[in-house]
């Protein structure tokens, strides 16, 4: 149930995201999700893409320093309230988050792409509570 | 084994040795050499002052400018009929550096070689390959002379043609060799590359490498491309003092003897000049006692070491010193701080996470001075934790070693520039300000 999450180390130059970006398109990788974190020096580029293993080799070969790291993609629903419904159960299981943002796709359901510490422990409460998630290969589904 | 009876004389006989030939050099170089009278003049020395070993810290200092200013004869002390050879240094800005040698110099710089040879392991029985360049260079014929005068046989091979190098280690058995470290490395990847394993197909046993710095990484790649058992020493000198023969490791690779009776070492404060006591790291200065053509009184060497008088383990009593850590060229000063590369790198090469590449970019911000590395990942992570933890712990072993703050800035991998040559790894900035 877990995903493969691509993060690539940019410094915070200009033109380095682009080039990122130049990398996959060349390539034939597609990007289901992004986030952008920064320090005033350096960001983290944070990516759920169609083919992460590619990804990651293409990067690398390109100079970047890239890993693939295991990340939830949790299914909530698509309406006002469910995504502090869901944070609250994590809180109560004394989860801390260290990182989550946004996966939209057309419909009824919303998903974010949640990376905890504990993430083993994270998989099993959502089993517990009947919470579905993405794997890679429904990942690789939705972007075809 | 010991090639002289005089690597092992007391302190006091070298003692002794030294100071009758240094009063005899500074005698002859007033009475002979125009530059040094007016030096000496200038400073307020007569030759009749040297009356002890620690009177040579009178003396002016000579330095690379005034053999240029004095090009390209300026400074011999013997008519130009008692030459019998001229070398000359690569001279990269401007003039090169002329040094000449009279038949009794030949003598003495082979004397001095042969010495070292045999404290790197070298044998009659050697076949001794030498991959210097032949030419205005003294590397190659100092070493040439040297081996030859212990009886191992010259493969003198010279540079390049590096796939004909590896034909006639094969062929002739070659045992020893003598290259820059650099220039070793590349001979194994080149057998590599023509299909022989440098340990088994070669019987390279012995390295005498030079006239580039021997770090210890440098010399574990070394062993990694040539055996455990290869004997890799490095040796020292330059074409001012006389050319390779100054110094050198013996097997138990713990410092470079210095052939003392013939050479003066001090170490002195760069900034000031000012002598440093014994174990004290500073630029390396050398009085040539024994020379007749080219005798240099305290050339400031510009090389970075620090010198240990206790006798060594293999028997010989010359003083040593350290493997070169850097030229007081490369010195930067920092907010008051004196701060060699070659520390910065120590400190960079002891993180796994990063790769061995760095830039200092040092800049003037307000009234102060601002030190940035910038260094790149090795290893990658997806969590700002470890990257920050990453950076304060560089930042805290630089504060450690320099006693400085500086700036680390982490960089993607391939992202510093390369050098084939001699890396430019320092940025300045707060001249052009």
């Amino acid at each position: 149930m877990m995903a493969k999450q691509l993060s690539v180390f940019i410094e915070n130059r200009q033109g380095r995201l682009h080039e990122v970006l130049s990398v996959l398109k060349k390539n034939d990788v597609n990007i289901l999700s992004l986030s952008l974190a920064d320090t005033t020096e350096y960001g983290l580029l944070r990516l759920i893409v169609n083919n992460p293993e590619k990804g990651k080799e293409k990067l690398a070969e390109d100079g970047f320093s890239t890993m693939l790291t295991d990340v939830l993609v949790v299914k909530i629903a698509h309406k006002v309230g469910s995504l502090q419904v869901f944070l609250d159960l994590l809180s109560q299981n004394s989860i801390s988050i260290e990182y989550m943002y946004g996966l939209s796709v057309d419909g009824d359901d919303a998903y974010v792409v949640l990376k905890a510490s504990n993430l083993d422990k994270v998989a099993k409460i959502l089993v517990d509570n009947g919470i579905d998630t993405l794997s890679d290969e429904q990942l690789f589904g939705i972007c075809k | 084994m010991i090639w002289s009876k005089e690597e092992t004389l007391s302190r006091k006989e070298i003692e002794e040795i030294q100071l009758s030939r240094l009063i005899e050099t500074v005698n002859r170089v007033y009475e002979k050499v125009k530059p040094y009278r007016e030096k000496m003049d200038a400073a307020g020395i007569k030759p009749d002052d040297i009356k002890s070993l620690s009177d040579l810290s009178k003396l002016p200092f000579v330095t690379k400018q005034d053999l240029r200013d004095n090009y390209p004869f300026g400074l011999f002390a013997v008519p130009k009929d008692d030459l019998v050879r001229i070398h000359a240094s690569s001279g990269t800005t401007g003039k090169p550096t002329v040094v000449g040698y009279t038949q009794k110099d030949l003598e003495v710089w082979t004397e001095c070689v042969s010495r070292i040879a045999c404290m790197g392991g070298a044998q009659k029985d050697d076949i001794a390959q030498i991959c210097f360049g032949y030419g205005m260079f003294t590397g190659a014929l100092g070493l040439h002379y040297g081996l030859e005068n212990i009886g191992a046989t010259i493969v003198p091979s010279s540079t390049g043609n590096s796939e004909k190098q590896i034909m006639f280690m094969k062929d002739f058995g070659t045992t020893l060799l003598v290259a820059t470290p650099s220039y070793a490395l590349r001979l194994a990847e080149v057998a590599r590359e023509m299909g022989y394993d440098p340990i088994k197909d070669l019987k390279v046993k012995i390295a005498l490498v030079g006239s580039e710095m021997l770090t210890d990484a440098m010399r574990e790649e070394m062993y990694k491309y040539w055996g455990n058992d290869l004997k890799v020493t490095s040796n020292y000198g330059m074409s001012e003092l006389m050319g390779p023969g100054v110094s050198g490791e013996c097997l138990y690779m713990d410092g470079l003897h210095i052939n003392e009776d013939y050479f003066i070492p001090e170490i002195i404060n760069p900034e000031t000049g000012e002598v440093l006591p014994e174990g004290e790291k500073g630029e390396l200065v050398v009085t040539c006692i024994k020379k007749d053509a080219l005798p240099l009184i305290r050339y400031r060497t510009k090389d970075i070491t620090r010198l240990n008088y206790q006798p060594c383990k293999c028997g010989r009593t010359f003083c040593r010193m350290e493997n070169l850590s850097g030229r007081s060229d490369d010195m930067l000063k920092i907010r008051g701080v004196n701060v060699f590369p070659s520390q910065i790198e120590e400190v960079v090469l002891s993180f796994n996470e990063l790769g061995p590449h760095y830039e200092i970019i040092v800049e003037r911000e307000g009234y102060s001075d601002l030190l940035t590395i910038r260094v790149e990942l090795a290893k990658s992570t997806d969590s700002f934790g470890e990257l920050e933890q990453l950076s304060k712990n560089i930042r805290a072993k630089i504060r450690t070693v320099l006693g400085l703050d500086a700036k680390i800035k982490l960089e993607s991998p391939n992202t510093l520039q390369r050098f084939e040559g001699k890396a430019k790894r320092i940025k300045d900035l707060r001249s052009s300000k």
